[in-house]
């Protein structure tokens, strides 16, 4: 949908938006009140259990569910055999196909049955009754390996027109962007270099494993409920693997414990549905972390060959990228985004990316923050960062030189509008960390960072209550702060205070179609969509009020709060109050409401630079965060406790994936440490507190200005400790993690 | 005429063109035209593009205005986390 003007930034004085009001959900979450959803529950509830493969790679020849079928307290067992195969759609054929395999288990950990039985401790030994003819396959589970043309096979015939002949079956798609002759442009550099980088799969790490509890009756109407980003989404997949119409499915999303992506598609509800509908009863299943962890979806793992040109000045002449990443058993890594995004801060000449799509025996990958970008960004921001060093340059003037700006033609195709990269620099540059002083083993870095962001359908209700406070409807769940956002933005229309509206998050059955959470997409879309719901009820509050003063409705203004006449003709009359109009809707014409349904797109990109300094422990390799800033542009930042807080948990996941977090396959292809315990993520007691500064640059294509900021905050990180890391060390790691081992090999030169 | 500029590795299905030349006023004439002047892009269409217009990227929107000068560029189908 193209915006109207209206929906176009407009400058204005923010009374609510923009202060850091008291977040709704804070009681319920730190009273346990909150319901999440394993919390969900019913009667006659059943309790389901996943067989899950041990093998990285095999055919299945049988499955005997006599056994366990027989074990009393079961209800029923469920396999690929109870589901319909879908033929005409690849991508949902997928789903179906992670959900609970089909004629090959993929990855170790690959759903194979399902018991629903009386209490998890039956239905846990009813999977040891179940028993499955595995033939064991080769398996392959490195990317580089996936490629080569011996590498054993896990898919025929999926590769798309773009890949050339000859190469393996495991490559399905390849991906070029750029524009310039990278030859010319290196011809002109006075050093180039060439460098191949590899980042480790990571896994979103959020600490609510996945949940649902699934109710279909007899007539073929079901209820769901589970934690997701998206319950739309599951609403539409498990619809079309369930051959249900997508009406006679409900979902309810409960709370979450965070998604950063990975819940941006279904794992157990097809299941859950599928048991429900064999029993009769309501099913509910919960991931243990191990299966979360083994089954659900982590990033992809990459390779990046990088090579850049760069003069004595800091110019840079050519840069080119090939980036490979593995994104698990089925089509889908993010490659086209890291090819997308790798130069995208720079004002580039001569630039090419190539990127191919791959698959190994992993997990399905699923999008996590920004998905493809940190990796590309790593390798990028890395190889510029050697370059300036080696020529005895200021990084961040570099980054300044070279920086995209508004016109810039970006590497990936578009002319950049307004954009906020060089304000991000120029605010680092001034900032004193950049100034401080730093003492032995220690050394600063600084990496820049881009993502899209985009917009989609949504879809917004608000009601004006009796006594004229206001409740808001929306369809997506709040993993960062919406109900805020929107409360505050619905106050800041209607004009008055944020402590008379409630936001909530409704149900499949109450809205028309919303697209998930992702994308940074909730507080520009479901924010226009507020705002747009909010004016369509002061059109009709001041139409009310004209009713009430027998003038015409044009002749009605709304100013804080109230309905006010304007105008020359419009007469002397005492301004009518939201409570005062609300009080008499009966009286003139019924319920006020108004809502907004759209596609709201052309949201604003979004750059961020981070700056870390780090202290490297040469006899253990071990490595401390000692400071860390993050400079992003947030175009406008409604609630800045949430807009600090996505800046800062972006930065801690990305000091994981920098340091310690990899999925550690053995040579069997079974994932070694499918646990907190051997999966290391940072904890509070790891990091020192994230620093943040909002820069605010408006986007053009919102009505506030607000750009989404959930997922650049991840781009910049890997590359910023590298490069400290690096300085601290004083030699290069071109591998993630750099986990103590690594770090003390390279400072040892072994 | 609406100049479309087309990504790399589809240029193999557009007669090694980068930038083609499409007779469309909206997204969906844009898409509609690129599909009958180049059959051999329908697949990547099939499988979803997002469409750059004056630097802001649209998904699906059929009834985007195009205006004859604006600078438009077809985009790998963005997703998010």
């Amino acid at each position: 949908m193209a915006l109207d003007d209206k929906q176009l930034y407009q400058t204005r004085e923010f009374k609510v938006v923009g202060t850091r009001v008291k977040r709704p959900d804070g009681i319920d979450k730190v009273t346990g009140k909150a319901r999440f959803g394993a919390d969900m529950s019913a009667p006659g509830m059943l309790i389901a259990r996943v067989l899950r493969s041990p093998h990285a790679h095999a055919r299945i020849k049988s499955i005997d569910t006599s056994a366990a079928e027989a074990l009393p307290g079961v209800h029923a067992v469920l396999t690929r055999a109870d589901f319909d195969e879908i033929t005409d759609d690849d991508f949902t054929a997928d789903i179906l196909d992670n959900c609970m395999a089909g004629e090959k288990a993929l990855y170790d950990g690959h759903a194979v049955a399902a018991v629903a039985a009386n209490s998890p401790s039956v239905a846990k030994a009813a999977l040891k009754l179940i028993k499955v003819d595995y033939e064991v396959l080769p398996h392959v589970t490195d990317v580089d390996a996936a490629m080569a043309a011996d590498a054993p096979v896990l898919h025929e015939g999926r590769a798309n027109e773009t890949v050339p002949a000859g190469m393996s079956p495991n490559v399905l798609s390849r991906y070029e962007f750029g524009h310039g002759d990278i030859e010319a442009g290196l011809a002109k550099a006075d050093r180039v270099i060439e460098r191949t980088y590899r980042t480790e799969a990571t896994h979103q790490g959020y600490i609510e494993p996945h949940a649902c509890l699934a109710s279909m009756g007899a007539d073929g109407q079901a209820d769901l409920w589970c934690c997701t980003q998206g319950h739309y989404m599951v609403r539409n997949t498990c619809a079309a693997i369930m051959g249900m119409e997508q009406g006679q499915l409900r979902v309810t999303a409960s709370e979450i414990g965070g998604g950063f992506g990975g819940k941006t598609t279904v794992f157990l509800e097809p299941v859950a549905l599928a048991l429900s509908k064999k029993t009769s009863r309501p099913v509910k299943m919960v991931m243990s972390r191990s299966e979360v962890l083994r089954a659900t979806g982590p990033t992809a793992s990459s390779s990046i060959d990088v090579r850049i040109g760069m003069t004595k000045d800091g110019q840079i002449t050519a840069a080119f990228a090939e980036l490979r990443y593995q994104g698990g058993a089925y089509p889908g890594s993010p490659v086209e985004f890291g090819s997308m995004s790798a130069f995208a801060p720079y004002d580039l000449e001569n630039v090419k990316t190539v990127g191919w799509d791959v698959v190994t025996n992993r997990p399905k990958q699923a999008a996590y923050r920004a998905p493809g970008a940190p990796m590309a960004a790593y390798a990028v921001e890395s190889a510029v960062d050697e370059l300036a060093k080696g020529f005895g340059l200021d990084p961040l003037a570099v980054r300044l030189e070279n920086a995209a700006r508004e016109g810039t033609r970006a590497s990936y195709g578009p002319t950049f509008p307004a954009i906020g990269l060089e304000a991000t620099l120029r605010a680092a540059k001034d900032h004193p960390h950049w100034s401080a002083p730093l003492g032995e083993n220690q050394g600063r870095g600084v990496a820049c960072g881009f993502w899209f962001n985009f917009g989609g359908d949504t879809c917004v209700s608000l009601n004006i209550t009796p006594d004229g406070t206001v409740t808001v409807s929306e369809g997506n769940p709040d993993i960062g702060g919406s109900r805020a956002s929107m409360s505050m933005m619905a106050a800041e229309e209607l004009g008055i205070p944020y402590e008379q509206v409630r936001t909530i998050v409704a149900d499949t059955g109450s809205l028309g179609q919303n697209e998930v959470t992702d994308g940074s997409r909730v507080t520009f879309a479901v924010g226009l969509a507020t705002i747009e719901a909010a004016r369509a009820a002061k059109r009709e509050m001041c139409k009310r009020a004209a009713q009430v003063w027998g003038i015409d409705e044009d002749a009605v203004e709304w100013e804080d709060g109230a309905a006010r006449p304007a105008g020359p003709n419009a007469g002397k009359h005492p301004p009518m109050t939201i409570k005062e109009i609300a009080a008499i809707a009966s009286n003139t014409g019924g319920p006020i409401a108004g809502h907004h349904e759209a596609n709201p797109e052309g949201a604003g990109v979004s750059f961020a630079t981070h700056m870390v300094d780090t202290e490297v422990d040469p006899d253990t390799g071990a490595v401390k965060i000692l400071r860390y800033t993050v400079f992003q542009d947030a175009g406008k930042a409604v609630h800045p406790d949430y807009v600090e807080g996505q800046f800062q948990g972006g930065a801690v996941q990305g000091i994981g994936w920098a340091l310690n977090e990899e999925y550690i396959y053995g040579d069997d292809g079974v994932l070694q440490n499918a646990g907190f315990l051997d999966y290391r993520i940072p904890v509070a007691s790891d990091l020192p507190m994230i620093d943040t500064v909002i820069l605010e640059i408006p986007n053009p294509g919102h009505p506030y200005g607000v750009r989404g900021v959930g997922e650049t905050s991840i781009v910049p990180p890997l590359a910023a400790v590298a490069n400290a890391v690096s300085e601290a060390a004083g030699v290069r790691l071109t591998q993630l993690p750099m986990s103590p081992p690594k770090v003390l090999k390279a400072v040892q030169g072994l | 005429m609406v100049q479309v500029r087309i990504w790399g590795s589809l240029a193999a299905m557009t007669e090694d063109q980068t930038e083609v030349e499409i007779e469309a006023g909206t997204l969906r004439e844009l898409l509609d035209g690129l599909a009958e002047k180049y059959p051999a892009i329908r697949p990547q269409l099939d499988r979803g593009v997002s469409v750059a217009i004056d630097g802001r990227v649209y998904n699906d929107s059929w009834f985007t205005p195009i205006n004859p000068d604006s600078e438009v560029v077809l985009l790998a189908r963005l997703k998010g986390g």
